[in-house]
């Protein structure tokens, strides 16, 4: 059978085997929490605790500034010793809760479980937006605003991703394996949520033991899984429902303009906390690998733990890393340091040594075309990069660059070693600041 | 002393492919089309061939030392294009014309615009074009092809689609002697340029482009498929007249032409679409050249005229962006 797909995409090697046979294990508590109040897309959130204050594991720590914002959490019970800056993954130093932990991981008693029975669609979306609930895919988008269309914009495809296209990351994989029914029940949650007539899971076809799971646990369910080919990106939102649903969404538009919604199944997982269990989104599954790690692993982490007990807890480094790599090697960001923590959105810890690092010089386009051929866009790639490059904007938005998803696939591809995706963020980036100005 | 640490804009992997591997590729892919030329032309045919390449090499080596640039020429580009030059002279190429060859190709075809991957033309291509029209004595003086060991002199003879072209002015008929061995023409038993006679030699070398992923389809096809079809109208109207497709097919340089020549990355359209205009452009241009030009070859002057319209079917042929609806850009 030909599994489903989209145009366009690359095969770089995925690197999973170091990880993707281990079981989830519990990250220990560090000596400090650094919990960041901008861990999310949107306005962060504002302290609502004082130094000096003892909090309880899950009590609410920074509030919600606005709608596309979400409050931020005790990771564990301890002392709030300091609200200060702090370096963040985000590469400058911004305002974070430090919390020392005293041992006891004592829940708040403010959490109250709920019988979802007895829920309103919104009450759940509310119970959602409380838990601090983001897309754990990576792009950390408040889960509730995505659970809020506008009335007019009837969903009727609900859409789960399995996928994990970034090499190297298995977390979502040990998820559908070891926690299927934390998930399913999320699943079942969302729908409810949307009254979506269709809810598919997608994987792709190199996670066959989570495919058979999941499709004997979704037997007699309304749930489709559906095995999707091994390629990169398509875990993309855009390329997921192409594959799945056979639609494109609108340039410009979002997957709720074609009635599709997609969520990470460790959301689902975040939602069955959230709404069921009233728990708050305090821990994540992190895959820590990289050939500069002396033992890869899968582990469930708190947020706000530092890097550097991360790589503690996988038995250290083999040498120091040349890359640090927050999140995948095709889209992850690169660190400073292992001083900064991890963040609702942090889904792998990729440590590279200085022998990995890609540092091929740059050579002249010889129009090979290969980017064009991997662009899951369909864009021309080294053509908005050389306007890009030039400062040529308006060429480089009539070039469709802001429909560029930065996935990187020309980036890796490209025989001269140009940094076209670089290139074209700066485009990017220079076409919304024209657009702002004027 | 602290370990440096890399920061920068993701990806942080690649495919680890380089330029060098793709034009080292292409040389390998040429070997079997060099063999054959050596066999049927004997070393008169290595001549050229070293010749041409190293000319090409020393070439861009000066130019570069000239304009005080780093000198790439290990890159494999120039190398590429003097083994194509060579492929696509006659194998009496004087010394002293190859050379100039090689050296228009690299000065004129490729260095004035800038170096690699900023030239508009094939430089192999422009420099056999200038060679033609100003020598056109020697680089229309063909030879039967005298295998090795054979112990036969080359001699002098037109080429299949030149004796055609002749008797068809002469007498406005197709002459039945001309009506080689299809099979002959196949190998690269037949008079010509060094590098287009073998269409299996050549086809050798491109399946292992394509296995490397380095050519796709689509200009060869385009390119091969509009001559079977421009030709093959032509010759069910008048087969006294015009030769069969077949017969273009396997003689002349379309073969070179449609897998190496109307291939080069660079002077060619990015775009799927882009690449299946260019490819019928250069077939269409070629049946005419062919049957109505004064040249009884036109592969050289087609893909030349396509790679002008380059800019043009890459600004007008885009792909169709993910979610903007055709017609709206």
């Amino acid at each position: 059978m030909k599994l489903k797909t989209f145009a366009g995409g690359i095969h770089p090697p995925d690197n999973k085997q170091w990880t993707s046979h281990k079981a989830i294990e519990v990250c220990s508590l560090p000596a400090e929490f650094v919990v960041p109040l901008a861990q999310h897309i949107g306005a962060p959130s504002v302290p609502c605790v004082e130094v000096g204050q003892q909090v309880a594991r899950g009590q609410e720590i920074g509030s919600a500034k606005g709608f596309v914002s979400v409050p931020v959490h005790a990771p564990t019970s301890g002392e709030v010793v300091a609200i200060e800056d702090r370096p963040h993954p985000w590469g400058t130093a911004l305002p974070a809760v430090i919390i020392r932990p005293d041992g006891e991981d004592r829940w708040s008693s403010a959490l109250q479980p709920a019988d979802p029975g007895t829920l309103s669609p919104e009450d759940m979306v509310e119970r959602v937006r409380r838990a601090g609930v983001v897309g754990m895919g990576g792009a950390a988008f408040p889960a509730h605003v995505k659970l809020s269309p506008p009335p007019e914009k009837k969903i009727n495809t609900l859409i789960f991703n399995g996928v994990e296209c970034e090499p190297y990351l298995t977390a979502d994989h040990r998820m559908m394996l070891e926690e299927p029914e934390r998930i399913l029940q999320g699943v079942a949650l969302l729908q409810f949520i949307f009254g979506a007539e269709r809810v598919v899971i997608g994987v792709e076809a190199n996670k066959p033991d989570a495919i058979a799971l999941l499709t004997q646990l979704c037997a007699g369910a309304p749930v489709e899984v559906v095995p999707l080919e091994v390629k990169y990106p398509q875990g993309a939102e855009k390329q997921l429902i192409a594959a799945v649903a056979g639609r494109e969404v609108p340039s410009g538009g979002l997957p709720m303009d074609i009635g599709v919604a997609v969520h990470n199944v460790s959301t689902a997982a975040a939602v069955t906390d959230a709404v069921i269990h009233g728990r708050p989104l305090i821990e994540r599954v992190c895959t820590v690998t990289g050939p500069a790690i002396r033992e890869p692993k899968n582990l469930r982490i708190r947020i706000g733990t530092p890097l550097s007990h991360l790589v503690e807890a996988c038995g250290g480094l083999l040498e120091e890393p040349g890359k640090i790599i927050l999140g995948g090697p095709m889209m992850g960001f690169t660190q400073l340091g292992l001083n900064v923590p991890a963040t609702r959105g942090t889904s792998g810890l990729l440590l590279l040594r200085a022998a990995d690092v890609v540092l091929q010089p740059e050579g002249p386009c010889i129009r090979c075309a290969r980017c064009v051929q991997a662009c899951p866009m369909h864009l021309l790639p080294t053509t908005i990069a050389a306007y890009s490059r030039r400062n040529l904007i308006a060429v480089a938005t009539e070039y469709c660059a802001m429909d560029c998803i930065e996935c990187g696939s020309c980036s890796y591809v490209c025989p001269a070693a140009i940094p076209l995706v670089q290139a074209i963020r700066y485009g990017k980036a220079a076409i919304l600041a024209k657009k702002r100005s004027s | 002393m602290r370990q440096q640490i890399y920061l920068s804009s993701s990806p942080h992997v690649h495919s680890g492919e380089t330029t060098f591997q793709v034009m080292r590729a292409v040389l390998y892919s040429l070997v079997p089309a060099c063999g054959v030329a050596v066999y049927f032309f004997g070393l008169r045919a290595l001549v050229v061939l070293l010749i041409a390449t190293f000319g090409c090499l020393a070439t861009e080596a000066v130019c570069q030392r000239l304009m005080g640039q780093t000198v790439t020429v290990t890159d494999g580009s120039a190398a590429i294009t003097g083994v194509l030059l060579a492929l696509n002279l006659p194998p009496t190429s004087p010394w002293w014309l190859t050379l100039l060859g090689a050296v228009i190709a690299i000065v004129v075809g490729k260095q004035v615009y800038g170096g690699l991957g900023a030239n508009p033309f094939n430089p192999a291509l422009v420099a056999r074009v200038v060679l033609l029209i100003s020598f056109p004595v020697q680089m229309t003086t063909w030879s039967v092809p005298a295998p090795l060991g054979s112990g036969l002199d080359l001699v002098t003879t037109a080429t299949p689609l030149g004796a055609w072209k002749n008797a068809v002015m002469l007498t406005g008929q197709l002459p039945a002697s001309m009506q080689g061995s299809t099979t002959d023409f196949f190998l690269g038993n037949m008079p010509g340029c060094i590098g287009e006679v073998s269409a299996l030699a050549l086809l050798l070398g491109a399946s292992y482009l394509f296995y490397k992923r380095i050519l796709t389809w689509h200009i060869p096809a385009a390119y091969v498929g509009s001559v079977v079809l421009l030709s093959g109208l032509f010759w069910l109207i008048n087969p006294a007249k015009y030769p069969n497709p077949v017969f273009h097919l396997v003689t002349g340089g379309l073969v070179l032409g449609a897998f190496y020549m109307a291939t080069d990355m660079v002077t060619t359209p990015v775009s799927m679409r882009g690449m299946l205009v260019f490819g019928a452009g250069c077939g269409l241009l070629t049946v005419l050249i062919r049957l109505f030009g004064g040249y009884p070859e036109g592969v050289s002057f087609a893909i030349l005229l396509m790679n002008a319209a380059t800019p043009l079917i890459d600004r007008y042929l885009r792909p169709r962006t993910f979610g903007v609806q055709s017609g709206k850009v």
